[in-house]
């Protein structure tokens, strides 16, 4: 009998649970308006070779420094390569770069952050060094760890997700240290269930949102970090485009040849102000207790 | 054990400076391949490449090194940067007066300005004046600093012609003209963390305004100013004072980019030029001073925290 009577509920509520927050998302403004930039940047990124046709390596010195016109619409740098070409070359790049850092600094931090509330003999070195990491600006740490692994994409993502990890690894161990405690983890834990079932069973499902709502930060901040590395010279090398390298190469034109710098700078600037919104309304929607209030 | 709770955060801050000595040991091992290599640029002879590696003690173990890395540091020698021909401590002192300048002048901006906007977007909450100011906060997580600094040297150095666009004036050639070379980079850098500050401020002064005796004070004839910045805003200068050390952080971490865009010669611009040169000693020993420098930095804002607050005094 009350088989019978609990199946219907259980269809039900699962899909209704889900769909309200789906629901709420979208009626989310600034959720909305982000998701929508980041959906057409990437498929902007994604259609790269569909929407030019020219490679964006490709040097045509005789139409070098053009301003913008309808066969370059945002103009040719001093080579005389398609600016917008590169930009969107290096959207591809730069959305990459933000969602491995992102995935790669969720991953790293919710394992130190879940060993260290489970296994508290570990915690006080784990946690110390996380210290350590964070002593620095995030920026300033992944200058150096860059300098150390070499300028390429993959030192950039290595370098930005060490730097963005001990964050993710506070947020993770403080929620761990909560829901550890709570009767239901202490059932599973009398139940007989081992370390390791009660880490990804019920601990890491429950740090989910708001460790959701800290990556979509962390992709915003990684696209302006990894920009800013390559301004400096330390992320991607040249010819390759990235957002960051091109405003370098643009600037000491910036007078005369203004839009080689303004394209990309507006281009990191929509995608990270995109990102940022949508974890706004991510954090609204999932982890209320942290919205702002206003 | 009942140590009293400054120590007992100092004590804490000497693993946490063992460990970042650790860590910028490590920095030359991250380097692939043969570290002497890589220092020596890849048209080094053998010879060159040998030399480096016993001048740099890197033919040794990486235990004995590091443990030479340790007596070294003991003795206040923070290693020889491979180009300048100058002690990596010297190099660093030369160009700190640049450094410490532009934070200094950017967190003037920032304080008054975060401060004021913040206590303002409290007190007009949900009007246009809080919007703005979450605009600015969100706009200063969202805009690369370079780009903004290449385009304000545009409008301010070239077309207005009001500041110079690069170059730094000590402070003994005259106050002036000292000002006058880092207002510019300065209010860059300040921009990005007034928008951080105020809305820490921000939200401090909500919490803050939502108490009863704010409600008690304004029941029994205070006048608002004063209700405001009196019983209000004095019950909001313990967080604020926290984000303040923070954003002395970031300014310092901020200002490695806007050194590089304005040509200031601090020790931002040492770290990027000795990482584009491969002077690795370099890079190791400014990261570690970096690194002191922050730790330093968040103990003295958890020593002021004690200090403004009675209550973490005595907990």
């Amino acid at each position: 009998m009350s088989d019978v009577a609990a199946l219907p509920i259980r269809e039900f509520a699962r899909p209704r649970r889900r769909f309200r927050t789906l629901r709420k998302l979208v009626a989310h403004r600034s959720f909305l308006f982000g998701a929508t930039v980041m959906v057409l940047l990437t498929a902007a990124a994604m259609a790269a070779p569909l929407l030019t046709h020219i490679d964006p390596t490709a040097m045509q010195v005789r139409f070098r420094l053009r301003p913008p016109s309808a066969a370059f619409p945002f103009g040719t740098d001093a080579f005389g390569r398609d600016v917008f070409t590169r930009v969107l070359y290096g959207a591809k790049l730069s959305l990459w770069i933000g969602l491995s850092v992102a995935l790669l600094s969720g991953a790293g931090g919710a394992a130190v952050g879940v060993v260290g509330a489970q296994f508290r003999r570990l915690d006080p070195l784990l946690m110390r060094v996380m210290d350590a990491l964070m002593a620095f600006p995030a920026i300033l740490l992944a200058i150096g760890l860059g300098a150390a692994l070499g300028p390429s994409p993959s030192s950039v993502i290595i370098a930005l997700a060490v730097a963005y990890l001990p964050r993710t690894a506070r947020l993770v161990r403080a929620s761990a240290l909560v829901i550890r405690e709570l009767e239901y983890v202490e059932a599973a834990r009398v139940s007989g269930a081992g370390n390791l079932r009660i880490i990804w069973k019920h601990i890491l499902p429950n740090c989910m949102g708001p460790l959701l709502v800290q990556l979509s930060f962390v992709f915003a901040y990684a696209i302006l970090a990894d920009a800013a590395l390559s301004f400096l010279g330390i992320g991607t090398p040249p010819p390759a485009p990235s957002w960051g390298n091109i405003v370098s190469e643009g600037r000491d034109y910036a007078v005369e040849a203004w839009w080689i710098m303004l394209f990309p700078g507006l281009a990191i600037s929509i995608a990270t102000l995109g990102m940022n919104l949508l974890g706004d309304g991510l954090r609204d929607v999932l982890d209320p207790r942290l919205k702002v209030e206003g | 054990m009942t140590l009293h709770p400054l120590l007992r955060r100092l004590v804490r801050a000497i693993p946490i400076i063992l460990i970042v000595a650790v860590l910028t040991f490590m920095l030359m091992h991250l380097l692939p391949g043969d570290p002497a290599a890589v220092i020596a640029g890849s048209d080094a002879s053998v010879e060159a490449v040998d030399r480096i590696r016993v001048q740099l003690g890197l033919d040794k173990p990486v235990v004995t090194q590091l443990v030479l890395w340790f007596v070294r540091l003991a003795h206040g020698d923070l290693g020889t940067s491979l180009v300048l021909d100058q002690t990596v401590l010297s190099a660093v002192m030369e160009r700190l007066p640049v450094t410490a300048s532009l934070s200094a002048v950017a967190l003037a901006i920032t304080v008054p300005f975060g401060v004021a906007f913040g206590v303002l977007a409290a007190y007009f909450r949900g009007t246009w004046i809080d919007q703005g100011v979450m605009m600015l906060a969100l706009l200063g997580v969202s805009v690369p600093s370079f780009w903004i600094a290449i385009l304000s040297v545009i409008l301010f150095s070239v077309t207005l012609g009001w500041l110079p666009s690069s170059g730094y004036v000590p402070m003994d050639q005259g106050v002036g003209q000292w000002l006058a070379a880092l207002i510019q980079p300065a209010s860059v850098l300040a921009l990005f963390q007034i928008g951080f500050l105020a809305r820490m401020t921000r939200s401090a002064m909500l919490d803050v305004l939502d108490q009863d005796f704010i409600r008690t004070a304004r029941a029994k004839g205070v006048s608002e100013w004063r209700t405001i910045l009196k019983h209000g805003f004095r019950n909001t200068l313990i967080p604020v004072v926290t984000v303040t050390g923070i954003i002395l952080s970031l300014l310092i971490g901020g200002s490695v980019i806007i050194e590089q865009v304005f040509a200031l010669p601090g020790i931002g611009r040492l770290v990027v030029q000795g990482i584009l040169a491969r002077d690795y000693p370099l890079v190791q020993g400014v990261m570690l001073l970096f690194g002191i420098t922050f730790v330093v930095l968040n103990l003295l804002v958890d020593v002021l925290y004690t200090m403004v607050d009675p209550r973490v005094r005595n907990e």
